[in-house]
C-alpha cells in the first residue's frame, strides 16, 4: 500500500472510529441537547471517513470501497490514533478527548484545505465548517466543566491528566506522514503541534484548568495497527451485522 | 417524449425547483442551493450537479433520488448526477424566496453571511497575557465567541430569543426558544 493510501486510510479511521464511540451515546448522553450534540458530530465524523475511506479504496485499486474497508478490516489493520479509540468514560472523559480531537482535527483539516491533492483539498474545505463548530462547541463546554463546579472542575482535571498521553500521537510522524509532508499534501507536525498547544494552553487557562507537561512521555503505536484492547470491543459491535451477513442491505 | 423534443437548460431547473427537500418539504432542492449546475447534454440527456449540506447528511442519497425520479417524469431518459465538494456549499447560496418559505414553515433562516463564522481566533492569550491575566482572558473569551447571531423567532417576530442546544433535529438546524412568545422553534444554522 503506498503512502498516500495509508494516509487516508488513517484520515478515515480516526473520523469512523471516533464516530462509532460517539454513537454509542445515542439515547444515553446527559441531556437531550447534549445527545443530539454528540450523535450530530458522530455525524459529520461519518460522513467524513466515508469520503476519505472512498478515496482511500479507489488509490488502494483493490476493488475495496468504504464498506469493505469499515466492516471488513481487523483491528491490526485499522490505522487510527489511540486517542479516538479511548472508552466514553464519564462525560468529562468523552469531552476532554473531543476537545483534544477536535483542535488537532481543526488545524489539520485547515491546512489540508491547501493540500497539493486537489481531492483531499475538497474534502478538506467541506469538512472545515462542520470541524470548526465542533471545535467551538467542545472547547466551551471544556470552560464550563473546568470553570464550573468543584465536581466538575476535578472531573475535567482528572480526564485532562489521564487522556494527555494520547494526545501526541497525532504529532508523532512516521515515514507515511513524512512522505505526505515532502509531497505538500499533509502539513508538517512541528507547527500543527504548536497550534494545538497553544489553543489547548489558552482554553485550560479559561478553564481554571491545569495543562499537563507538553514533553510528557506519550503513547503510540495506533497509526501502525498496534490499538489498545478497546478497539477490538468496538470492531465487534461496529462490524458485527455485515460479518453476519456479508453484503446485507435493507 | 414530447417534452424532450425542446428540452431547454431553463425547462431543467424550472423542474428542479419543484424537487422538495426531504427533511424541510417547503422548500426545493434549488432554494437550498443543492443544485449547482445543469448541462442538457442530449435530446433526453441531461447532467446534475449537486453538493452536499453536510459530509454526513443522510438526506444526500434521498436528494440524488428525488432529482433522478422527478426528470424520469419529465420524459428524461439519461440522468447523470454529479457530487461536487468545492467550493463547499455554504447557507449563503439559499434563495430569498427559499428563506421566507422556511420562516412561514416555522423555521427561522441563517440570519448572518456564513463567511464569518468559519474561524476560530486562536491568537487566544499568548499576546494579551502580557497586558495582565485578568484583562488577557476577556480577550481571549471575546476572540473566541462568536457575536450571538440576531435571531428572530418565526413566529412572532421578536428577536428576544435565546439558544437551547447548538445542534438540533438534524445536522443543519439548532434549538431556539422565543423569550417573548415562549415557542421553541428551529434556526437554519449559518454553514
Amino acid at each position: 500500500m503506498d503512502a498516500k493510501t495509508n494516509y487516508l486510510l488513517r484520515l478515515g479511521d480516526n473520523a469512523l472510529v471516533l464516530s462509532q464511540r460517539l454513537s454509542e451515546l445515542c439515547g444515553k448522553g446527559p441531556a437531550l441537547e447534549e445527545d443530539m450534540a454528540l450523535t450530530n458530530v458522530a455525524l459529520d465524523l461519518l460522513g467524513q471517513a466515508r469520503m476519505w475511506l472512498t478515496y482511500a479504496g479507489e488509490l488502494e485499486g483493490r476493488g475495496r470501497d468504504e464498506d469493505a474497508l469499515a466492516y471488513g478490516r481487523d483491528a491490526h489493520d485499522f490505522t487510527n490514533v489511540l486517542l479516538v479509540e479511548q472508552p466514553n468514560g464519564n462525560y468529562a472523559d468523552t469531552l476532554m478527548r473531543q476537545f483534544f480531537f477536535d483542535t488537532w482535527h481543526y488545524f489539520l483539516i485547515g491546512a489540508l484545505t491547501k493540500s497539493s491533492d486537489e481531492r483531499i483539498a475538497g474534502i478538506a474545505e467541506k469538512s472545515l465548517k462542520e470541524v470548526t463548530y465542533h471545535l467551538r462547541r467542545s472547547g466551551d463546554l471544556i470552560v464550563r466543566l473546568g470553570d464550573g463546579t468543584d465536581i466538575s472542575h476535578r472531573y475535567a482535571q482528572k480526564a485532562a491528566d489521564e487522556l494527555w498521553m494520547y494526545s501526541g500521537e497525532v504529532f508523532n510522524y512516521d515515514a507515511v506522514d513524512e512522505a505526505m509532508v515532502e509531497a505538500g499534501i499533509a502539513p508538517p507536525a512541528a507547527h500543527l503541534r504548536q497550534q494545538w498547544l497553544d489553543h489547548v494552553a489558552d482554553i485550560f487557562a479559561e478553564a481554571t484548568l491545569t495543562m499537563p507537561p507538553a514533553d510528557a512521555w506519550m503513547q503510540k503505536g495506533g497509526k501502525q495497527g498496534r490499538h489498545s484492547e478497546h478497539l477490538g470491543y468496538l470492531l465487534a459491535e461496529m462490524q458485527f451485522l455485515q460479518r453476519a451477513y456479508p453484503g446485507a442491505e435493507w | 417524449m414530447q417534452a424532450a423534443a425542446q428540452l431547454t437548460h431553463d425547462q431543467v431547473w424550472a423542474w428542479l425547483a419543484a424537487v422538495p427537500d426531504p427533511e424541510i418539504p417547503v422548500i426545493s432542492v434549488v432554494d437550498l442551493g443543492i443544485v449547482r449546475a445543469v448541462q442538457v447534454t442530449g435530446d433526453d440527456a441531461v447532467s446534475v450537479t449537486i453538493t452536499p449540506t453536510y459530509s454526513g447528511c443522510p438526506a444526500m442519497q434521498v436528494i440524488e433520488d428525488a432529482v433522478r425520479d422527478a426528470l424520469r417524469q419529465h420524459g428524461i431518459g439519461h440522468v447523470d448526477i454529479v457530487t461536487q465538494l468545492s467550493p463547499a456549499w455554504t447557507t449563503d447560496w439559499m434563495s430569498e424566496e427559499g428563506k421566507v418559505k422556511l420562516k412561514d414553515y416555522g423555521i427561522a433562516p441563517p440570519s448572518q453571511q456564513a463567511g464569518d463564522m468559519q474561524v476560530i481566533d486562536t491568537s487566544g492569550l499568548k499576546s494579551a497575557l502580557k497586558s495582565g491575566l485578568k484583562s488577557g482572558l476577556a480577550a481571549a473569551v471575546s476572540r473566541r465567541a462568536l457575536p450571538p447571531p440576531v435571531v428572530a423567532c418565526p413566529h412572532c417576530g421578536s428577536t428576544h430569543t435565546q439558544l437551547t442546544s447548538q445542534f438540533g433535529s438534524t445536522p443543519c438546524k439548532a434549538l431556539y426558544k422565543c423569550l417573548d412568545c415562549r415557542e421553541p422553534f428551529d434556526y437554519f444554522k449559518c454553514h
